[in-house]
């Protein structure tokens, strides 16, 4: 105790980037549905990462001697209609949501990011031109502009990520354009100017650092949205196709034996539920914790 | 002083107009100034004047649209308003920079102290990494940062005010410019502090012979740091004045106004003297009264000062000013274009 006194006396202006981070650990920890989120996402990624320690065989290969049978100890969450286990495609599944929540905030990111970085800096025709772009594609549902996109590019997961990720991008660009705006204001911004810096320098180091706080807490978000929209197409069929494990592709095929073996649409529904909340709660969290404005 | 040298700044009819939804303002109306080599030049004048839009339009820093900047500024013979954007951008910081007012939020809070002092250096004089932070560390030495090896890994928030505004010293030194517009460098900061920043101000600019445009509404700064003064009221300039003819004989009203204005602690053993003000306010830069920009403030106002705007008097070498109690006087009624050439 008397340690850490002297070291304040010693250091009076003491608030570094390390004590910032601790600041917002310790707010992070104290919000329990945040750390709810992170627990779950934390079981959610290790599920992925562990299917084939976890699960040993092959969750796509059918055994129909088996099919719709209800979860035992032989297999904890029971049969699909055609014999294969439940948790391993689940666990499977994991990968695959876990692949294309990634893909999507990357394809959201690289394009949005930039594009909303240029049209809040320069403003003029080229922000015209951006923000006339993002407002068509506002004006349809994320999920219905996804759908369009899909079916025009085709099925299977790499056509999923990026027909999910160009609906994203939009959400992007307005997020990155509204806080350049304000941080292009900032005297900081004003004095690079002032020092001859070049703008593309201005935008990636003096201005993108400054607002990788929304960026970030969007990230956690889109992630739980990218999981739903793709569970959506693939049970609409349009996306992941079988018999690669996808959940939602599994809840389509699940819906025919609701009634005499609901367990098949349980559970793969149980996982989608709580990866989708697990990002949700902990960009929330993030928000709060690194928004210095709101104090716990 | 220096006025057999040539100018290293030149400004002549400088206007800078903004288009706003309310109507076209405009900021600085035809101000000619020179700035010579190492000099300190005093701009001062109450908020609103169009002090720091004059320095922004010499940086070319104003977003256009929706500024407007007509007139000639001759840097070193160079015309900043004819050069393309990318002249401009190299003259920036290599060979004018800019200090501003609000220490606190002129440092970019996610770098290093010592990568933002690097930065321009490697930008301009094209050093390798390692180099450009010997430089800085260098500079950092010299703006009196204690142990500047180990400030230079510490983000901004661990600066103090003062710390901060040598930080920002450094940064504009760090190339070695010829010109330095210094826009109210001390107003943020505590006054023991701004004595500080000045002497350090202006020991740095003897010793790399740099010149200093001082903006500021702070007549004792200007009293203390600057060798001329120019008085700038609602866009134009009243008066030019080596400092000590300046203080000792203003001749425009409102420099006298200004002089007035300020307390002077222990001159007056008499109770009854009360602190001179300027009665009304700055005018509106969208209505701006006719005449004499002055003659709704003026106690000394005359019929002519409400209709025809003040000729420009020159009075000696760098000593004019814009009135027409001058323009009586000295008997150049009514014909104007005598202005300082």
């Amino acid at each position: 105790m008397t340690e850490e006194t002297d070291k304040n006396v010693c250091l009076p202006v003491e608030l570094s980037a390390e004590s910032r981070f601790r600041r917002f650990w310790a707010k992070l920890r104290r919000n329990k549905a945040a750390v709810a989120g992170a627990i779950l996402l934390l079981i959610y990624i290790l599920c992925a990462l562990l299917a084939p320690v976890i699960f040993r065989g092959n969750p796509a290969a059918p055994n129909l001697i088996m099919a719709l049978e209800p979860p035992s100890l032989k297999d904890l969450l029971g049969t699909d209609e055609l014999g294969r286990s439940i948790l391993g495609r689940v666990l499977y599944g994991a990968r695959i949501s876990m692949l294309i929540a990634i893909g999507v905030v990357a394809v959201g990111l690289f394009i949005g990011v930039p594009l909303g970085l240029v049209s809040g800096y320069f403003g003029g025709k080229a922000d015209f031109l951006i923000q006339r772009v993002t407002d068509t594609m506002l004006a349809f549902p994320g999920f219905l502009l996804a759908l369009a996109l899909v079916s025009v590019l085709g099925v299977g997961i790499n056509n999923t990520v990026i027909s999910i990720g160009i609906s994203m991008i939009p959400l992007y660009i307005r997020l990155v354009r509204g806080c350049v705006l304000t941080v292009r204001e900032e005297v900081y911004v004003e004095a690079a100017r002032a020092a001859g810096t070049r703008d593309a320098v201005i935008l990636f180091r003096h201005i993108l650092p400054n607002v990788m706080v929304p960026i970030t807490v969007q990230t956690s978000l889109s992630m739980g949205t990218a999981i739903l929209f793709a569970a959506g197409l693939g049970f609409l069929g349009i996306g992941v196709q079988p018999p690669t494990p996808e959940w939602g592709a599994m809840l389509g095929s699940a819906r025919g034996y609701l009634f005499n073996a609901p367990h098949v649409a349980t559970f793969p529904g149980i996982a989608i539920f709580l990866a989708v909340l697990s990002f949700n709660l902990l960009g929330d969290g993030l928000r709060d914790a690194l928004d210095p404005r709101f104090k716990i | 002083m220096t006025g057999c040298s040539k100018p290293l700044l030149h400004i002549e009819n400088l206007c800078t107009r903004f288009d706003t939804l309310d109507g076209v303002v405009t900021a600085v109306d035809g101000i000619d100034l020179e700035v010579y080599p190492g000099e300190t030049l005093g701009l001062v004048g109450e908020s609103g004047c169009g002090k720091s839009v004059t320095a922004l339009s010499i940086l070319r820093l104003l977003r256009c649209p929706p500024a407007a900047i007509e007139g000639r500024i001759l840097f070193d013979g160079r015309d900043l308003l004819q050069m393309d954007a990318e002249a401009v951008r190299s003259v920036r910081g290599s060979e004018i920079s800019m200090i501003f007012q609000e220490p606190m939020t002129s440092l970019n809070p996610v770098i290093t102290i010592g990568e933002q002092v690097a930065e321009g250096v490697r930008l301009h004089k094209r050093l390798t990494r390692t180099e450009s932070w010997q430089r800085a560390a260098e500079m950092l030495q010299k703006v009196q940062i204690p142990s500047p090896e180990n400030r230079m890994s510490q983000y901004p928030h661990k600066f103090s005010g003062g710390m901060r505004q040598r930080a920002m010293i450094a940064i504009a030194l760090a190339c070695g410019p010829k010109l330095i517009l210094a826009d109210e460098p001390t107003t943020a900061l505590d006054v023991t502090i701004q004595a500080q920043i000045m002497s350090l101000m202006l020991r740095l600019k003897d010793e790399l012979q740099t010149a200093i445009v001082l903006i500021t509404h702070d007549l004792g700064i200007v009293a203390e740091a600057a060798s001329r003064v120019i008085v700038m009221y609602a866009g134009k300039i009243m008066e030019e004045a080596p400092v000590r003819e300046l203080f000792k004989d203003p001749r425009h009203p409102y420099t006298r106004g200004l002089l007035g204005s300020v307390p002077v602690i222990g001159r007056s053993k008499r109770p009854s003297r009360r602190l001179q003000e300027i009665p009304g306010m700055v005018p509106s830069p969208l209505r701006m009264p006719s005449g004499c920009r002055f003659n709704p403030r003026c106690s000394q106002a005359m019929p002519v000062c409400c209709t025809e705007p003040p000729p420009m008097i020159r009075l000696g070498e760098h000593r004019r000013v814009s009135c027409w109690l001058e323009a009586e006087s000295s008997g150049t009624k009514g014909s104007r274009g005598q202005g300082f050439k």
